[in-house]
């Protein structure tokens, strides 16, 4: 029995999405079974971050309403014959569908997977405890500034009272020149104020934008470093010890100089 | 001149990355501690007419927030003093 992953953040823009994608491809890649869930309805953006958007028939709300069954709606991916994709309803809202619907839905669907993950929409009314519902584990992501990191910490307290405990921190688009100028929150800042477990860090990197561009995941190009932070983060969730990577790219000259006057 | 050198040696006492976190801390005191907006507010108003009756203060200088440090949360308040009154006038008089 799988398990199911809810990728949520309570801010909207931190890059949900594009994670909850990376990790499908990349959990697929490794040889698992896995179903990504977009739990965004009305907003649906999963499949078109995956290149998926022509291949779409049913969605989740008409596997809720019990028009087809969920194996009917799962939409098959381009690139891994074992990753799947249940889109999110367009032109219905929120509470088309309810928590109790989501609960019976991942039971079913993480029998037949390894990984259920769950695109969370922003916020945290309906559509959030839709999202959690049947959750087992859940992935915060947030950014390095301030409202971000506020809203996910009101997250990390509603997660724990659905006693989705101990949730994993993903920091997504840092800027290592920013923290290094003191203009940009560090990972430890973040980890400081959070009291959470890191899961990882991905930086803020052209390639997302081109390869989401296409229709695809950044987690299989192997010359980005955000394709990078994100197949450490898989190499995370299946329980290996993966040193965070140096994103340290500092270029020679100024670090000389502090070495010489002393500073550090 | 000085902000650019101390920028260039990484320095970052007084950087942006230091107020957003102090920010933070304290935007999250009042997040966890559940304190809503109209609590303080009325405080606010109740703590203007208390002092009012001691001192002439400005009230719209007036800052109460909640800061925490080690496991004690604290109630800070920032109150301007204008003027002290000679005498302490009760409500009563
Ligand atoms: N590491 C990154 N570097 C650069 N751009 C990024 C990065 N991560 C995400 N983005 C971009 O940020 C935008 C928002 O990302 P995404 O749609 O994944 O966020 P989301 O949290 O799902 O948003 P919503 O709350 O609207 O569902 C997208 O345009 C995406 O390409
Ligand atoms: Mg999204």
């Amino acid at each position: 029995m799988g398990e199911v992953i809810v990728i949520t953040s309570g801010k909207g823009g931190v890059g949900k999405t594009t994670t909850t994608a990376n990790l499908g491809a990349g959990l697929a890649s490794l040889g698992n079974k896995v179903c990504l869930i977009d739990a965004d309805i009305g907003l649906r953006n999963l499949d078109v971050v995956m290149g998926l958007e022509n291949r779409i028939v049913y969605d989740l709300v008409d596997v809720t309403s019990g028009n087809c069954t969920f194996r009917k709606a799962l939409i098959k991916d381009k690139r891994f014959e074992n990753l799947f994709l249940l889109p999110a309803a367009q032109t219905k809202d929120k509470t088309a569908v309810n928590p109790d619907q989501m609960r019976v839905l991942t039971e079913e669907i993480k029998n037949e997977f390894d990984y259920v993950i769950v695109d969370c929409p922003a916020g945290i009314e309906q559509g959030f405890r839709n999202a959690i519902a049947g959750a087992n584990q859940a992935i915060v992501v947030t950014t390095p500034e301030v409202s971000a990191v506020r809203d996910a910490d009101r997250i990390i307290g509603l997660l724990e009272k659905e006693d989705l405990r101990e949730p994993k921190l993903v920091v997504n688009r840092m800027r290592y020149q920013m923290v290094k100028h003191g203009d940009m929150m560090s990972i430890d800042d973040i980890i400081d104020i959070l009291a959470v477990d890191l899961l990882g860090v991905v930086p803020e990197d052209e390639q997302v934008v081109v390869s989401t561009n296409r229709g695809d995941m950044v987690v299989m190009d192997n010359t980005s470093k955000s394709g990078q932070a994100y197949r450490n983060i898989v190499r995370r969730i299946k329980g290996e010890d993966v040193p965070m990577m140096n994103l340290d790219d500092e270029s020679g000259f100024f670090k000389k100089l502090r070495q010489i006057i002393g500073l550090k | 001149m000085l902000e650019l050198i101390n920028r260039l040696l990484g320095r970052e006492n007084h950087s942006s990355k230091t107020v957003a976190k102090e920010r933070l801390r304290l935007v999250l005191v009042h997040d966890r501690a559940g304190v809503s907006p109209e609590l303080l507010q009325t405080l606010k108003i109740e703590l203007i007419q208390v002092i009012s009756n001691y001192m002439e203060i400005d009230e719209h200088a007036l800052e109460v927030s909640l800061d925490s440090s080690e496991n004690q949360v604290a109630l800070v308040a920032s109150i301007p003093v204008k003027n002290m009154k000679r005498s302490v006038q009760t409500e009563t008089a």
